[in-house]
Parts: C-alpha cells; sequence; structure tokens
C-alpha cells in the first residue's frame, strides 16, 4: 500500500542534538508518563479538590466549570427575601418592618381602604379574571368607566387602557411609528420606550438628555434631508419620545421648548408620564398641568397606573383621531387579556379620590423639596432629579471606575439602612440591554404617607450611612 | 350536498369522520383518500408508535363554489369602499372619522390613507360584534349590555338595558374558574383585604412577595418541572422573555399561526427566523436540515441556537400541537422547544396539565414551558417552566423582573387555589371532575357540530371549536343572530384569519352544562340553517389541506 509514515519536522533543538528528545522519553519513560496522567486528572474538576492548595493556582480550570461553581443567587442582595406585607407604607422585608422608601405608592393608594373596598365590591361581582381580550367578551363596563374617567381626568378626548404598564407605550409606539419613520428620542429614555422602539423597527435618532440644542440639531438635519428627497419626507412621519419625569434620572422634561420645536419642525410629540401622572401639577395631571401646556398640543400621553394609583395597567390618552387607531392595531390592547375589573375599580376609585383631594399632591411636593433640601451636601453622594420629583437618584459622587464597586459601595449604603429601618433600593437596570445604561444609583422615592420626622430620620440615616462606608 | 336538519343527528355518518386518526382505521394500501390528514402525511408512517393516543385532525377543504363567492363577496366590498371613499373625498357622504387638529393639518399625516381603508369599509360594517361590553362575571353566562348605533356603527349608545344570561360561548373560561363566589374568589379577597390590589415596585427592586414565590413553587410543582417564573400579563410572557433566551446569531422556527405575542417577542430579540408550515412536521424538518446543513447566511457559521417555538392549542385553528414529532425533531436536531400552553394549560390532558400531559410525555424534554394564567385559572399573567438554570438565568435578565410591576397579589391568590383544586391538593376531586367534564363537553359539542353538517376544524379534543363561516356577510349575520338568539359567539375574519376562511369560534366550559350545550347546538343549528352555513360534504371529501411546498418564508431582522 502507498502509505507513508508521516515524519513530524524536527525542532532545531532536535537537530542540534541529534535527536535528544527520542533518547530522553526512552530514557525516562516513567516521568512522562506521570505528567500525562496528572494532566488528564486535573482536567477533571471533581479530581482537582484532592490537590494540595498550593499546586490548584497553577491550573486555571476551564471558564465553565468555575463558572458553575460560584453561582450567583437568584435575585442579587437583600431584595432576594420576599416580603410578607403589602409594600406600602410600612415594608417587612427580612422580618424586620421598615419604613418604606423604595416603592412607587406616591400617594399611598395602595394601602387605602376605600380602594381596597371598591375592589372588593368588583371581585364579588365579576371574579377575578376577565378570561379574554377586550374584542371577546373581555370588555367589562368598568373598562368602559375607567377609560372614560381617565379622559376626563387627563381633559383629552379618549384613553384607553392597558392590562399591563410596560406594554402601554412599548405597544402604543409601534402602532403609529412603523419601518422608515424617523423618531427623536432621549437617550435617557426608559427600557419600555426602548423596546417600543425596537418594535416599530423605526429609524431612531437619540438627542442628548434633555438638551434642546441638540435635539434642534438633528432636525435641522433631517429638515436638510428631506429637502433633498421631499417626496420621501411627505409620507415620513416624526415623532419625538420623551419622558414627563425620567425614570432613569428623575429630571423632568423641558416640554414648552418640546412644543415649539414641534410645530417648528412639524414632528407629533409622544410622552411618556408613569412618573408625572398623579404627581405633576396642581390636579396631578402631570408635566403638561406643571408646564400650563394645553394637553392638545401633546399628540399622546401614556401613563401607566402601576405608580400613583397603585393599581395594575396602564393607559394612553389624547385627541380621538390618534387614540382611537390602538384599538385595533394596539398590540398589547388587542392581543392580550384585559385588565382584571378588581383592579380597574381600584384605578376609579384611586381617581375619584385624587379628585377629591387635590391638595394631596401640594403635600407630596412639600415631602419631596424637604428630602431633597436634608440631603444636599451628603459626603460622597449627590442628589439626582428635581426637586420636586418623588423618585430620585443618589449617585456617587466619585465613580471609582468599576460599576461593580460602586454598585457594591451603594449596596453597603443600602444594607447600612435597612438595618436601620429605613427601606432602600438600588435602581435595577439590564446592563447588557439598555441603551445608555445609567451610572449606578440608589432610588428613592417619597410618599404621602412619610411623616416629616421619617423623612429627616431617613435623611440623616442615608448621611451616616454615606459618611461611614464611602470614607 | 347533502345536509341535516336542525337537531337531525346522523349517527351512522359519524364513522366517516374517523379516517385519519393514526393506529385507526386507514385505507389498505395507505392511500391518502380522504382529506382529512393534515399535510397529506400519516404521523404512523414516519413516527410510528410516538403518540400514546389516537390523533384525528380535520382541516375539510373549502368547497369551491364557496371559496369563489367568498372571493366575490370581498371583490364587492372592496368596490363599495372605494366608491364611498370617493363619495366621503366629494364630502357628498358624511365622513364619522375622527379628524386631525387643524393645527396640525400641515404635518405628515399620521395614517396612510390606505391603511384605514380596511377598517372603515369592512370592519366598520360588522363593528358591533365586537367588543361587547360585559357586566358580570365571564361564567358560563354572561349579562351583556344592549347598544345600539344610529351612525352605522361609527359609535355606540347603550340602552340601558341588560341582556341577562347569554350563553357565553366566547370566554376563555375553560374550567369554569371564573366565579365571584366560592373557595377562590374568597381566598382572593382575604389577600386582597391583606396586600391591596397593586405591588407599586418591580420583582428585583422591592415588589418581591411572599405569594409570588408560593406561586412559583407551586406551578413548578403542576408542570412537574425544576422551577418556574411568573409574569404579570401573558403577552409580555412571551414578547420579554424570548429576547432574553436568542439573539444574533440565533435561528428562530416558528410556526406560521403563531399567536402575535411570539412573533413580536421574536422580533425583538434580533434572532434570524424562518416560519415553518403550521403544524407540519416535514416542513420543520426541512428546515431544520437546512439550518444545520448551511449555518448562517454569508458566513455559514453554525447557529448558535436553534429555537422552535410552538403552540399547545392553536387558537384559531383549535388544532393541537404534534408535540410528540416535535420534540422527537428537537431531539435529533439538537435544537431547543419554547411550548406556550396559553390555552392547553389546564385544558388538555388526564389531569389538566397540558399538551405534554395530553401525550403523556416527559415535561423536561420540553426547554421551556410556557402558558398563560388567563384562560383556565381565570386569573391573569403568564409563566415560564424549565430547568433550575434557565429559570436563574431568567430572574436575572428577564425585562419584565427588572423593569414592570410584579403579579397584582389577588390574582396571584386566585391561581394558587384554582391550581391546587385542579391538582387536588384541596382534598376535593373538584378539580378533576372539571377536567373530565371539559373532555366529555369538547367531544359531544364536536361530534354534534360535525353531525349537522357544519365544517369544523382542529383535534377532536381540543376546547376551541372553529366553525366556518366563510363569507363575510356571513360573519356579521351570525354573531347578530346568535346574540338575538341569547348565545354570545366570537366570529372572526381577515386578518386573524386567512382571508377566505372567517369563522366562528366556540369556547367550551366545564362549566356548561348538557342543557346549556344542547340549547347552544340547537340555535347554531337553526342560524346555521338560515344562513346556510352545513358546507361539510361527508360523502366525497376531497384532499383537503393546505399542501407541503417548498417554499419557505423568511424574515430576517436587520
Amino acid at each position: 500500500m502507498g502509505l507513508k509514515e508521516e515524519k513530524a519536522p524536527k525542532s532545531l533543538e532536535n537537530i542540534m542534538f541529534g535527536g535528544l528528545e527520542e533518547r530522553r522519553k526512552c530514557t525516562f519513560p516513567v516521568k512522562s508518563r506521570i505528567r500525562v496522567l496528572l494532566a488528564k486528572e486535573l482536567k477533571k474538576p471533581e479530581r482537582s479538590g484532592s490537590l494540595p492548595s498550593s499546586s490548584k493556582g497553577r491550573y486555571l480550570f476551564e471558564e465553565r466549570d468555575s463558572n458553575s461553581w460560584d453561582k450567583i443567587p437568584k435575585i442579587d442582595g437583600v431584595v432576594a427575601k420576599s416580603s410578607k406585607s403589602p409594600p406600602s407604607h410600612k415594608i417587612v422585608v427580612n422580618g424586620k418592618e421598615c419604613i418604606n422608601f423604595s416603592s412607587f405608592n406616591f400617594l399611598g393608594l395602595l394601602d387605602n381602604d376605600r380602594v381596597k373596598s371598591a375592589a372588593l365590591a368588583s371581585l364579588r361581582k365579576y371574579g377575578v379574571g376577565t378570561c379574554g381580550p377586550r374584542g371577546f367578551y373581555g370588555t367589562f363596563d368598568v373598562h368602559l368607566e375607567l377609560e372614560e374617567r381617565l379622559a376626563k381626568f387627563m381633559r383629552t378626548e379618549e384613553a384607553i387602557i392597558y392590562s399591563y404598564g410596560f406594554a402601554t407605550i412599548a405597544s402604543a409606539i409601534p402602532a403609529y411609528s412603523k419601518r422608515g419613520d424617523i423618531v427623536f428620542v432621549d437617550e435617557a429614555a426608559c427600557f419600555a420606550i426602548q423596546k417600543g422602539l425596537q418594535a416599530s423597527r423605526s429609524n431612531i435618532k437619540y438627542f442628548r438628555h434633555n438638551d434642546m440644542s441638540d435635539l434642534e440639531r438633528l432636525l435641522k438635519e433631517q429638515e436638510l434631508e428631506d429637502q433633498k428627497n421631499p417626496r420621501k419626507a411627505r409620507v415620513t412621519r416624526r415623532f419625538i419620545v420623551a419622558e414627563g419625569v425620567y425614570m432613569n434620572t428623575g429630571d423632568i422634561c423641558p416640554l414648552p421648548q418640546l412644543v415649539e420645536l414641534k410645530y417648528k419642525y412639524k414632528v407629533r410629540i409622544f410622552l411618556e408620564e408613569s412618573l408625572s401622572f398623579g404627581v405633576l401639577g396642581e390636579h396631578g395631571r402631570g408635566v403638561t398641568e406643571h408646564f400650563g401646556i394645553n394637553i392638545d398640543d401633546i399628540d399622546l400621553i401614556s401613563a401607566n397606573m402601576e405608580n400613583a394609583l397603585a393599581s395594575i395597567g396602564g393607559f394612553c390618552c389624547g385627541r380621538s383621531f390618534v387614540i382611537d387607531h390602538q384599538r385595533l392595531s394596539g398590540q398589547g390592547y388587542c392581543f392580550s387579556a384585559s385588565l382584571p375589573p378588581l383592579l380597574a375599580s381600584a384605578a376609579i376609585e384611586g381617581l375619584n379620590i385624587m379628585e377629591e383631594t387635590s391638595e394631596i399632591f401640594h403635600t407630596l411636593k412639600e415631602k419631596c423639596q424637604r428630602i431633597h433640601k436634608a440631603l444636599q451636601g451628603v459626603e460622597g453622594l449627590k442628589v439626582v432629579g428635581e426637586n420636586f420629583s418623588p423618585a430620585f437618584h443618589l449617585q456617587l459622587e466619585e465613580s471609582s471606575g468599576c460599576r461593580v464597586t460602586d454598585s457594591k459601595q451603594l449596596q453597603d449604603i443600602v444594607d447600612h439602612c435597612m438595618n436601620r429601618k429605613i427601606a432602600l433600593t438600588r435602581a435595577r437596570y439590564l446592563e447588557k440591554e439598555e441603551k445608555n445604561l445609567p451610572p449606578p444609583s440608589i432610588r428613592v422615592i417619597v410618599t404621602v404617607e412619610q411623616t416629616d420626622e421619617e423623612l429627616d430620620m431617613a435623611a440623616s440615616v442615608i448621611k451616616q450611612a454615606a459618611t461611614l462606608i464611602l470614607n | 350536498m347533502p345536509r341535516y336538519r336542525a337537531g337531525e343527528a346522523p349517527g351512522g355518518h359519524s364513522s366517516v369522520h374517523r379516517i385519519a386518526m393514526n393506529g385507526g382505521c386507514r385505507n389498505e394500501n395507505g392511500g391518502l383518500k380522504n382529506g382529512y390528514v393534515r399535510n397529506g402525511v400519516c404521523p404512523e408512517l414516519l413516527h410510528g408508535g410516538l403518540y400514546k393516543r389516537p390523533f384525528h385532525e380535520a382541516f375539510e377543504e373549502t368547497p369551491m363554489l364557496v371559496a369563489v363567492l367568498t372571493y366575490m363577496g370581498y371583490g364587492i366590498l372592496t368596490l363599495f369602499g372605494y366608491l364611498r371613499d370617493f363619495l366621503r373625498a366629494w364630502k357628498i357622504e358624511k365622513c364619522h372619522n375622527a379628524t386631525e387638529r387643524e393645527e396640525q393639518k400641515d404635518f405628515v399625516p399620521l395614517y396612510q390613507d390606505f391603511e384605514n381603508f380596511y377598517t372603515r369599509n369592512l370592519y366598520m360594517r360588522i363593528r358591533d360584534n365586537w367588543n361587547r361590553p360585559v357586566s358580570s362575571v365571564p361564567g358560563e353566562r354572561v349579562d351583556v349590555l344592549e347598544r345600539f348605533t344610529d351612525d352605522y356603527n361609527w359609535t355606540f349608545k347603550f340602552t340601558g338595558r341588560v341582556i341577562k344570561g347569554v350563553i357565553n360561548m366566547g370566554s376563555y373560561n375553560y374550567l369554569g374558574f371564573a366565579k365571584n363566589s366560592g373557595f377562590c374568589a374568597d381566598a382572593s379577597a382575604g389577600v386582597l383585604q391583606q396586600y391591596g390590589g397593586g405591588v407599586c415596585s418591580t420583582r428585583q427592586e422591592m415588589g418581591n412577595l411572599d405569594k409570588h414565590e408560593e406561586l412559583e413553587c407551586l406551578v413548578a410543582r403542576f408542570l412537574g418541572v425544576e422551577a418556574a417564573m411568573t409574569y404579570g400579563m401573558g403577552f409580555a410572557t412571551n414578547s420579554m422573555n424570548i429576547p432574553a433566551l436568542a439573539g444574533k446569531g440565533c435561528l428562530i422556527l416558528s410556526d406560521e399561526l403563531n399567536h402575535a405575542s411570539l412573533v413580536l417577542g421574536a422580533r425583538l430579540s434580533g434572532a434570524t427566523i424562518r416560519i415553518f408550515k403550521h403544524n407540519n412536521m416535514q416542513s420543520l424538518e426541512k428546515l431544520l436540515r437546512d439550518a444545520i446543513v448551511q449555518g448562517q447566511p454569508r458566513t455559514h457559521r453554525p447557529w448558535k441556537k436553534i429555537l422552535i417555538l410552538v403552540e399547545g392549542i392553536y387558537s384559531m385553528e383549535g388544532s393541537i400541537v404534534r408535540l410528540p414529532e416535535v420534540i422527537a425533531l428537537k431531539k435529533k436536531y439538537k435544537a431547543y422547544l419554547y411550548l406556550d400552553e396559553a390555552h392547553s394549560i389546564g385544558a388538555l390532558g388526564p389531569n389538566g396539565r397540558g399538551v405534554v400531559d395530553y401525550f403523556g410525555l416527559d415535561p423536561r424534554d420540553v426547554d421551556i414551558m410556557m402558558g398563560t394564567f388567563t384562560k383556565s385559572f381565570g386569573g391573569a399573567g403568564g409563566y415560564i417552566g424549565g430547568t433550575e438554570i434557565l429559570i436563574d438565568y431568567l430572574r436575572k435578565h428577564s425585562h419584565s423582573t427588572a423593569y414592570a410591576t410584579s403579579m397584582s397579589p389577588p390574582v396571584t391568590e386566585q391561581i394558587i387555589t384554582s391550581m391546587k383544586c385542579i391538582m387536588g391538593e384541596d382534598g376535593t376531586s373538584f378539580g378533576r371532575e372539571r377536567v373530565e367534564q371539559l373532555a366529555e363537553n369538547t367531544r359531544y359539542f364536536r361530534r354534534r357540530l360535525t353531525e349537522m353538517g357544519f365544517i369544523i376544524y382542529g383535534n377532536s379534543d381540543s376546547p376551541v371549536v372553529p366553525l366556518m363561516l366563510y363569507m363575510p356577510a356571513k360573519i356579521g349575520a351570525f354573531g347578530r343572530e346568535m346574540l338575538k338568539r341569547n348565545i354570545g359567539v366570537v366570529v372572526v375574519g381577515f386578518p386573524a384569519t386567512p382571508i377566505i376562511e372567517s369563522r366562528a369560534r366556540f369556547c367550551v366550559s366545564a362549566a356548561h352544562s348538557r342543557e346549556m350545550l344542547d340549547e347552544a347546538l340547537n340555535k347554531i343549528s337553526e342560524v346555521g340553517d338560515l344562513l346556510q352555513l352545513k358546507y361539510s360534504r361527508h360523502h366525497f371529501v376531497p384532499l383537503l389541506d393546505r399542501p407541503f411546498d417548498e417554499t419557505t418564508y423568511e424574515e430576517t431582522e436587520d
């Protein structure tokens, strides 16, 4: 047979010393055997334990093996411990009763007896689930009532409710903006907006956070582009998407300038008001009321009912011309089961309370300003967010440059406060998924239920924790 | 065409419908003369012995005359639509459409003009069949608010009257847990008093309640998997978790009739999506083989991951996924399987544990078990079950744990109690009886409808029963006539179905008594005669089904 034995090319050393390598193997076969055996053994992770610890360091284990050893806990940190009580004013975490500074229960409606009894009455009438989407026997009279009430409260023509807060803006954006359309978005936009934009497949342009000159630059660029191709420009819809109060920064958007730009460049505005609805303005109608802007100037306002209203779900409101389109095109509306009637009733009762006691918004604002003032000048921590925003962030003044260390330090502060009966939480993000990952922070949430003493106490505990941990 | 009168049960003909069960009576020569085998393949030929029970699914071919008339119907509707749009444009006919603000007239139009043509001219004519407002429990009987319109369905006004006791054939209340009294409602009322309605925080922050953990353990036990995770909305369970499971460089193989949430999730993931014919294992195998042979487009690198997306029961077809074959394929080609049991959980299987239980398979063979609580459990939300590693991964990477509010506590409690009831952990055999009752009701209802001569799609064990209407005018007529006779049905047309296959859909529930079903059946038969819906041709059933062809539809995300 034509088989030839293949010879490995000899190394330089081998040539020089005339086959020393082969001879060595013949002379000391035992040593090489042992070496091979040892290497084999070391590859098995379960065997490596028997080796002395000094030799362990020298052999690197495969990454996937080591991953399986140091398993990260399910939900890291303190929150992995579940609470056995409702996350209202007081919360029991790890068996310790704390004052809650971490749930978006701004108006304290979660534990409100009126809301609860309204929900209970609804439960006794309709049961729990709706067993169908809105189109197929899932529209209840309470849904229609809630939509009407929301529209009336916001002073718009129409409102539409979704059964999940996250899905509200994420469904609303792709209902209007399609492939080829252009959306101008603030780069600090929350994750739900990012997902909505992704689903819309539109052309997305980010402008710097709250930087109107940057937005205008982009709009001008687009205008020039349009002049080159006017036929295309006639069918390209343009939108600005902004948040009332930004989830990730606690800032308010400069709405008057946005409206100005809207008419100047003929762009529509979509506003996400989850944190400002039921918070800002004299009657809690959000940023439009705060700035005294005609609500019809905003094409679509979306908010969730999971924060101020302390229910579940979300809604969009605006003119019928805009909103009605979602009843057939909003995916989260058409294809999902409708909101459980008891939660709709809870939201209606929440609206009643908001309408009856509009001084509640003033109280909330005062409380926000109080803790803001108290937290100024904490060593090592800076307060990020407006002084009237009930949800704001505490960031490290000087970042170590490493996200993990920063988070660790902030978590230590959170733990320290937790031991002193102040429940805080770090703001959680999916770090790999966020478009512009905000720096690590502690989110502090003010509610009307917190007394002035509690606010002062929280501020002093945070101060104490910061000095203790950061210095 | 032989037709049967209302209520007449042609017992002798039912055998005609049993042709295509595997292991059952098939023609000797293996010829597929009947039209009852979808895809033209008998599963036993390919994967003999995979099925532990008869599997028969019927999709009778649309009669030619009906198809032609249906197309003509759409043609006439479209022509009239153009005519009326013309009249509206010249302000001869009053236009009821909401209009743009004066200040924004010079903006780029928000909608393309043609976009709403279908809505304006076709849907608007029969809009009264959808969104009917309900004012009671969505149980076996339901109270519907009466509405009327004086502007051809553009707006509705309430008369103030309530149509009481409409037999509900539309809600997904498969096991009859939608109730406002009884142990489930009592338990959730208690939890509502204790916890309130909302949560106001996310799972990762402060919204991780003991009730959620209890539910997750229970779901894992119910499904027979290592761990489970629950979410507040069924739609979002799909659309927010598939992106966590697949990404660029992954391939998603999706059934052509998958629900919008699966489609959205697949799109958001950024993976390449390829679509196989509905429940067609040849098509799936071909795609799998191609994917492995060819690898990624252009680079020809192997795919990082292949994920097959299927549903347990398809909500518009009433068909059950060929799970044993899918699992065999998935094992053969080392793909992952994502099973959406939105309609099948609770509604299928001797223990009510979904399609896996129905076929007697091992739940560990399905990598990702997803389902919703809206339907059988009378709650809201969704779950994902799987291995401990998978769920731990999802807890950290799922969009909804980090950004969406957690489940409402009273809803959670409703699911816990109803699930315990199905499992028999409440110490009664109540749940088991309901599961059996549902199976019995389903078989009875389907058999009677087929015997009456309607074309009924889907598997004989599926509680979703589509009845074919075909013509667009009959969609509206059927819905209205049935409501007149105090029966609430769901009618669907394009775009939820192929353009000529408009249908009515019944959802059988364990709460329906035999008398109710009989009443409904009699009325259906009556309306069927009125509208001439009994299309089925028992004797010469032609080879039906959409033949498998080589063209596959590919969609890539850019």
